[in-house]
């Protein structure tokens, strides 16, 4: 059952009010990034800040039609945007032009647009519109290949224009899915996964392997809460690896401590395998196919790392893990800027007055690091105004989700939430060298068109549903 | 129906919780730690690029070639400028007013933040000077550069020269940035990598008197620059020189190599220019000069000029002859002054006959060479001529022809050997047979080979059968070796006893009694046994270009060498005994017959002929 409201006062004037807010800061500090003496004009369109100007109003013009639209109009058409998306995404990188390496431009006349950023919009709208069907159970094998499907097609495709940055986006809808009630041990499988690869990167695999072990016996032990089965299995293990290291030693054999262990694990697996049939011991078999694939994990892990990663991705993964220090390059990027929002204070250096920002002291300083801009000339007062004002904006969004009658409504509400929180954490956190450096945009402060308008609309579609929430009756 | 609602508060404390930790991480950037703060808002960081000195370039014994000169860059900072005075400023530099004022505001165009180059290669003398003046021009420094030397005026296309980088590099390489300097050409370009060591950089702290107060957190930032590593390259500087000297006045040019190692010896391309003349700041003026010289000094003839291969490509054809066992050495063929072959004829120059093979390498007899050629396309083992001339071609290619040598010069020439393809192109895909090309029997016609490619051809034939891809450096100091394939020989397809036929060949065209028909007696030395062949490469344009490749000693070859004189008509006029007198002068180090060189040095070609092309 429906009926009709106002939108335009059920809007949500708060989130508005705070989008405007954070769109005119953004503008402000893009004009103190390329401020010179020679331009001074805001409208002077050969500067960026005269640009994004445009894109400003025009974004506004974006988000008042994608408001005026109907409501229905976004779920009905879900899979067919998701469709043509993925169709423009395939052609882009058949003609798209490139830029910076990455061969995700369409160039029309003196425009270039990044359909990356607007395929972010259909795969939320496809995905709530699939969490949202009738009879959609999340927790079973169906549903987790098609979710993955609807979020990996595009995040993969994304991969092979080599923006990286755009591609890693998509596995914010994790949030989505947990809020939508994925299970706990999905999470946690992919967590440890996610674990599992950095330390295979950090530390030798020796560690790796015993520190598995270790868990493992732990969780042996807490699913059968028989010490003594433990402590027969960790002597097993003992005994076989001391045997083999001493055969090892005496003929000289020269096998390293990591192929001696795995040679005792695999031969004690069989002897587990049957002590456990005979005992009728639960849940062993299970616990070694999972160390088998965690070890062949670890293993294959160097090889996709130094395989299928490019140098500079490999370089920046590095870098953040401290395993190699690059001053010139990624380390050099993140130290000025860090330099520049540094050298910022307390109450920052004033409007105009960045020096560090400036330039090339601070690389694509309106893009990707306009942070730094705001981090010098605002200092602590400015970002820390700024991050509160990003996570009380969440906030709220969290605050809107939750009180949508429609799944549809929710789930894409959570999507919006998710992709927000994503480019925040990465962008500010790449700035302040707590993450990698990641090439994507601060939202509505990066200097661009695309993202801007991606943005814009992925926001106001959310508060278009909203506003008709109470439509929907139960 | 919701039943997972309560984890929005998990969600909902996770990003308070990024939120807070993000907090806490600006807080203690911005207020708590003060590495990162600037102590008063007047000092500035001051980035200075520390730029290694590039690696000297040594000879094959050691001597030195190229070194550098040190010279000072004086840069601004427009931001950090303050009101000075100009005309105090312009007398130490020796500088009108109005290049001060273009100068500033073309690095105030480029940017008012960061530094740019004000004034290139001030002198150490002015430098000096400068130096105590300095305080009173805050906002210029003066980066430490250096400027290529050279020891002496030789190798000037070998050794390539540096310039400045373009901005198509700029924009392609992380490594440079606009104003650095990159190798162009020659060993410069080639093993730019090596050689420009890598850059570094020292961050200051400056204030605002223009003196530096110290390095930036301890040096924590700075990058020490590493110095470029010294080239040994394989060149014989003497002989390098000498070959110069014969060649002055002359169009052509000289390779030399080492067949047992593929080392070039020396690779002379005349006219060539002084390499000093590009340094430093007149070096823009001078490339202009030397591109707009209608010889073309520029032009690296050695590696980049293309000639038919004209005689000396009979070895090639009896080689290939033998190996098809088509040929044998008591193969004899008659020769009545031409080569006809109905209304066909090809003339040859007069000598006995019947021939056979040796013979016919020693008066280079062209009749012999078009049956020799035609036996080898018409073999009927070969379903058709499309098949027996890939089967010609292959082999030609086995020497080196017709592709990159994949030496380590930047920019050698393929040549051309020409395929069924092109020859389907001319005359239709069954309108050729082996009459169509019988130019190339005497290496004629289609065919292009670069003066290195025919060098390494000799050295090829000098070791019987296998070469050494041609380099030009030995060794690279430091923990860097040669690329791999240079230490790999390159077989041709042709087996070893066929060439000791053939070089029989070449000793006779060179040691022949007199009167005995031996074209290139001009090439002889006392007590060494020199083996060579003449050539004339057909010139459309003027006269005949002079062709001699040789390589000496018979037995255990130590230099394998391939000159062209343009313009010089036959092989054993000029090519033949300038060949020689090289070759004396590596193997002997002085020269026997002094008579020849004056000859040589003497030589007046006329080469108002080549000028109108």
């Amino acid at each position: 059952m429906q009926r009709k409201i106002n939108i335009w006062s059920s809007i949500d004037w708060l989130t508005v009010s705070m989008y405007l807010v954070l769109v005119f800061l953004g503008w402000i500090n893009i004009y103190a990034a390329v401020y010179n003496e020679e331009h001074q004009g805001i409208f002077d369109v050969s500067q960026r800040y005269g640009k994004q100007l445009i894109w400003i109003s025009a974004a506004f013009v974006i988000a008042f039609i994608v408001f005026i639209i109907d409501i229905n109009f976004y779920s009905y058409f879900a899979y067919i945007f998701y469709g043509i998306l993925i169709f423009v995404l395939v052609s882009v990188l058949i003609f798209g032009k490139e830029v910076h390496g990455a061969t995700s431009w369409f160039e029309i006349g003196n425009i270039r647009i990044q359909p990356a950023e607007f395929a972010k919009i259909a795969t939320a709208l496809a995905l709530a519109r699939y969490l949202s069907s009738y009879n959609v159970q999340i927790n079973n094998l169906k549903s987790y290949i098609r979710i993955a499907a609807i979020i990996l097609v595009p995040s993969f495709l994304i991969l092979l224009q080599n923006d990286t940055g755009s591609a890693l986006v998509y596995f914010a809808f994790i949030i989505v899915l947990y809020r939508e009630g994925i299970s706990e041990s999905i999470l946690l499988l992919g967590l440890f996964v996610v674990v599992l690869f950095i330390l295979a990167l950090i530390i030798e695999k020796l560690i790796i392997i015993l520190l598995l072990i270790g868990i493992l016996f732990i969780v042996f032990w807490f699913i059968n809460r028989k010490l003594k089965f433990t402590a027969i299995a960790i002597g097993i293990l003992l005994f076989l690896s001391g045997a083999f290291y001493a055969v090892n030693e005496i003929f000289k054999m020269g096998v390293t401590y990591y192929y001696i262990i795995l040679i005792a694990l695999g031969i004690s697996g069989i002897v587990y395998i049957i002590l456990s049939i005979k005992y009728k011991i639960r849940r062993v078999v299970l616990l070694l196919i999972f160390l088998i694939g965690s070890v062949m994990f670890t293993y294959s892990v160097d090889y996709v790392f130094n395989n299928f990663l490019e140098q500079h991705q490999q370089k920046r993964i590095n870098v953040v893990l401290g395993l190699e220090s690059d001053p010139y390059g990624v380390e050099y990027n993140v130290n000025q800027s860090k330099i520049a929002i540094g050298s910022g204070g307390l109450t920052g250096k004033g409007f105009l007055k960045g020096t560090q920002t400036k330039f090339d002291f601070v690389p694509e300083q309106s893009t990707d690091f306009i942070f730094c801009t705001i981090g010098e000339e605002w200092g602590f007062l400015g970002t820390f105004f700024i991050v509160s004002l990003f996570i009380f904006f969440l906030y709220r969004l969290i605050g809107i989700a939750e009180r949508q009658r429609s799944q549809f409504s929710r789930v894409y509400g959570y999507a919006v939430i998710s992709v927000f929180f994503f480019h925040i954490v990465i962008n500010i956190g790449m700035t302040i060298g707590l993450v990698p450096v990641i090439g994507i945009p601060l939202p509505f402060f990066s200097y661009g068109g695309s993202s801007l308008w991606a943005f814009t609309i992925l926001l106001f579609i959310f508060l278009r549903l909203d506003a008709s929430r109470l439509e929907l009756l139960h | 129906m919701d039943s997972f609602a309560n984890r929005r508060h998990i969600i909902r404390f996770i990003i308070i919780l990024v939120g807070l930790i993000f907090i806490i991480r600006l807080f203690v950037l911005q207020v708590v730690d003060s590495t990162y703060k600037l102590t008063a808002s007047s000092n500035v960081l001051r980035y200075v690029t520390q730029f290694p000195a590039r690696g000297l370039i040594y000879d094959r014994n050691g001597e030195l070639i190229v070194y550098n000169e040190a010279t000072y860059d004086l840069m601004v900072v427009p931001d950090q400028l303050q009101a000075f005075d100009t005309t105090e400023f312009c007398t130490i530099l020796d500088l009108k007013k109005e290049y001060v004022d273009e100068a500033l505001k073309r690095a105030k165009k480029f940017s008012r933040y960061n530094s740019s180059v004000f004034l290139k290669q001030v002198s150490s003398r002015t430098y000096a000077n400068l130096q105590e003046k300095l305080y009173k021009y805050p906002g210029f420094y003066v980066q430490a550069r250096t400027l290529r030397k050279y020891n002496s005026d030789i190798g000037a296309h070998l050794l390539g020269y540096v310039g400045e980088v373009n901005e198509k590099i700029v924009e392609n390489n992380d490594y440079y940035r606009s104003g650095d300097y990159i190798g162009i050409s020659g060993i410069e370009q080639s093993y730019e990598e090596f050689i420009r060591g890598k850059k570094g950089v020292s961050v200051y702290l400056v204030d605002v008197h223009n003196r530096i107060k110290g390095t930036y957190s301890n040096g924590r930032h700075d990058k020490e620059a590493v110095v470029g590593s010294n080239i040994i390259s394989t060149i014989d500087t003497e002989l390098q020189a000498y070959g110069e000297k014969l060649m002055a006045n002359k169009i052509g040019s000289i390779v030399a190599i080492e067949p047992s190692t593929g080392e070039v010896l020396s690779l002379v391309s005349t006219p060539t220019y002084k390499p000093e003349l590009l340094v430093g700041r007149k070096r823009t003026e001078n490339y202009v000069r030397l591109m707009s010289d209608s010889l073309k000094p520029l032009f690296n003839r050695a590696l980049m000029a293309q000639y038919p291969p004209g005689s000396t490509f009979k070895i090639i054809n009896a080689l290939i002859g033998m190996q098809e066992r088509i040929l044998y050495p008591y193969t004899k063929y008659d020769c009545n002054g031409a080569y006809f072959s109905g209304r066909f004829r090809l003339g040859c120059h007069i000598h006995r006959s019947p021939l056979n093979l040796i013979e016919s390498i020693q008066m280079s007899c062209n009749t012999y060479y078009c049956n020799v050629f035609r036996a080898i396309l018409d073999n009927k083992k070969y379903p058709s001529i499309r098949e027996s001339f890939d089967m010609w071609r292959e082999y030609i290619m086995s020497f080196g022809f017709g592709e990159y040598l994949n030496s380590d010069f930047g920019n050698e020439l393929k040549g051309l050997v020409p395929t069924k393809e092109t020859y389907d192109r001319i005359y239709g895909k069954n309108g050729w047979k082996s009459l169509t090309l019988i130019s190339m029997a005497i290496g004629q016609g289609e065919l292009g080979t670069t003066p290195l490619q025919m060098a390494n051809m000799t050295a090829a034939i000098a070791n019987r059968g296998y070469y050494y891809i041609p380099h030009i450096v030995k060794e690279i100091e430091g923990d860097f070796e040669l690329d791999e394939r240079f230490y790999q020989k390159q077989y041709t397809k042709i087996d070893s006893i066929y060439f000791e036929i053939a070089i029989e060949g070449m000793d006779l065209a060179v040691n022949g009694e007199a009167g005995s028909g031996s074209t290139a007696r001009s090439a002889q030395i006392p007590d060494i046994t020199v083996c060579g062949k003449t050539g004339t490469a057909e010139n459309p344009h003027g006269k005949d270009h002079s062709i001699f490749i040789a390589f000496a000693p018979k037995k255990d070859p130590k230099i394998a060498i391939a000159v062209y004189i343009e313009n010089g008509g036959f092989g054993s006029t000029w090519a033949a005994p300038t060949a020689k007198l090289m070759i004396e002068k590596y193997l002997n180090d002085s020269i026997s017959v002094p008579w020849w060189e004056q000859h040589i040095l003497n030589a007046e070609i006329n080469y108002n002929n080549a000028e109108k092309d």
